[in-house]
């Protein structure tokens, strides 16, 4: 069991809300998932510009030395730190992610982008929202995830959300059962090298791997139901967009709220019942192998 | 059922515990309430109104999560939003009614009483039903009715794939299209007795301006294991 939640905003004049809105969703899942948590935000972002979200375990890491010896960041990166995250934008237009993670044994890197932002860690939900202030973020959408571990083993690398593209990210309730098949032929046929043994990060480089190659998300997310077989519930986020699937059989749990203002998923509709005018939303239980999703222009 | 009762005790479960609720409306914390009970601020809370086995009258205003209603006897409950998985499932008796759409397994395994759902319920409506009885005024999702044993489930709108797989002696009744059929589901005549019974509880469920002629009939074609007579050798 897992718990997934998602918030994307309609009107950009709502961006401050985001966390405010986003932080009670996450900690209402801590029932179906206490052992990790983890949020992907969507905000900010110029073209030209990479952020970096990198997570390193001793608090005291010394990001503004690491950055420095790193001449792929540029000479001016920016380097904001999260608890045990920082953020790293710059304008270099060469960043080398895997000479970054390759400096430092235990040095992840948890995002790559324009706008993206991931913060994961194991331990309660609650706590985690605190560590990394989520009801402070602002942005145009959210996705997050609380882990019960089934498949991988409880470390921060296999805490959700997934990032396996730019700007890309995915958040998984159940499992799968053909990802060893499926990751050997990524491997073997797309070149992808993968950094855990967990099945959501299969699913996150098959999508990712296809919407790189230019196919959109819409379509993507059909060519899973052939694809994939086991138990999911999946939230993507990009750039622009926010998108929601369930597997045929519809094992897993799935809420979805949408007013003029926002759309909300969540597992369970407790997630949602702190939402402002939740009362007036259309709530609904997404269809099975029925691809749900919403665009922002900007 | 009287959504509008001035003399409704109110439990309010955005100040009160689940659990102080359900000894409520359980009739435990005998303060000698009356018979009529409003739940306010249910926020998607699971087990609402689990458990009852007496005549009461129960309004939850608002939305419910899992297994709302389960193991009702008796009780008339009412849901004015939507339920999770699991409403009124194992039901004995009394009514269960939910104006807006369920998730899953809805009515499980229900041996009486009558569940009523206003919107669409999702997969596995009456999976395992053992003799209640299901109304659901929008559609009903895949694998409903799976290997349901007695009971019967109306469908007012369209039925998704597999409906009635393995099922035994419960019926089914869908006015609107059917995706597939699971194994062993056949389409049966409807007869004077099936008009009947569909037609009281068409009148139950606040249907009285639904035709009962519109429907179609399915039940169990007895051809899987259980039903061969010859199978008993095997033991």
């Amino acid at each position: 069991m897992c718990g997934i939640v998602g918030l994307f905003l309609k009107r950009p004049d709502m961006r401050s809300e985001l966390g405010g809105m986003f932080a009670p969703m996450l900690i209402e899942m801590t029932d179906r998932g206490p052992d990790s948590a983890g949020v992907a935000v969507y905000r900010g972002g110029e073209s030209g510009r990479t952020k970096i979200t990198a997570f390193h375990p001793r608090r005291e890491f010394d990001w503004r030395g690491f950055a420095s010896g790193q001449p792929s960041l540029g000479e001016r990166a920016d380097i904001k730190v999260v608890g045990s995250h920082a953020v790293i934008t710059t304008d270099s237009d060469s960043v080398e992610i895997d000479r970054l993670e390759a400096a430092d044994p235990d040095l992840q890197i948890m995002s790559v982008g324009q706008s993206i932002e991931i913060y994961k860690e194991t331990g309660l939900p609650t706590e985690i929202a605190a560590d990394f202030n989520v009801a402070g973020m602002d942005g145009s959408h959210a996705v997050g995830h609380t882990r019960m571990a089934t498949e991988s083993a409880v470390t921060t690398a296999g805490s959700h959300p997934f990032s396996t593209g730019p700007d890309f990210c995915l958040v998984h309730n159940g499992s799968l059962s053909n990802h060893n098949r499926l990751r050997d032929l990524l491997r073997r046929r797309d070149g992808i090298d993968f950094k855990t043994e967990n099945d959501t990060e299969v699913a996150a480089a098959y999508i990712s791997s296809r919407l790189g190659a230019g196919r959109s998300l819409k379509s993507t997310l059909e060519d899973c139901v052939g694809e994939l077989d086991g138990f999911y519930t999946f939230v993507v986020g990009t750039r622009s967009g926010f998108a929601v699937l369930r597997d045929p059989f519809a094992c897993k749990p799935a809420v979805l709220a949408e007013t003029g203002e926002f759309v909300a998923f969540a597992s369970e509709y407790r997630a949602l019942a702190s939402l402002p005018k939740i009362e007036s939303a259309e709530v609904w239980e997404p269809e099975p192998a029925v691809v749900y999703n919403w665009e922002n222009s900007a | 059922m009287n959504s509008a009762n001035s003399n409704a005790v109110r439990i309010d479960l955005g100040r009160h515990s689940l659990r102080d609720a359900n000894a409520s409306l359980q009739g435990r914390n005998g303060s000698g309430e009356s018979g009529y009970f409003r739940v306010v601020n249910p926020g998607g809370a699971h087990a609402i109104a689990c458990g009852l086995d007496a005549p009461v009258e129960v309004d939850i205003m608002g939305h419910a999560g899992y297994f709302c209603a389960g193991m009702n006897k008796l009780a008339r409950i009412r849901v004015a939003g939507n339920a999770g998985q699991g409403i009124a499932e194992n039901m004995m008796s009394g009514l269960v009614r939910v104006e807006g759409d369920v998730s899953q397994c809805a009515g499980a395994t229900a041996h009486g009483g009558l569940l009523v759902v206003g919107g669409n319920a999702a997969a596995r409506c009456g999976i395992s039903l053992k003799g209640g009885d299901i109304v659901v005024k929008g559609n009903v999702g895949h694998m409903s009715m799976f290997m349901a044993q007695a009971g019967r489930l109306v469908v007012l709108g369209d039925a998704g794939d597999s409906l009635g797989d393995s099922i035994y002696e419960a019926r089914i009744y869908v006015r609107g299209g059917i995706g597939t059929l699971g194994a062993d589901c056949v389409e049966k005549p409807v007869e004077s007795i099936h008009l009947a019974e569909l037609r009281k509880l068409l009148d139950q469920a606040g249907c009285e301006d639904v035709d009962a002629g519109d429907f179609r009939r399915f039940g169990s074609g007895r051809n899987l294991y259980n039903f061969k007579a010859e199978n008993l050798d095997d033991y």
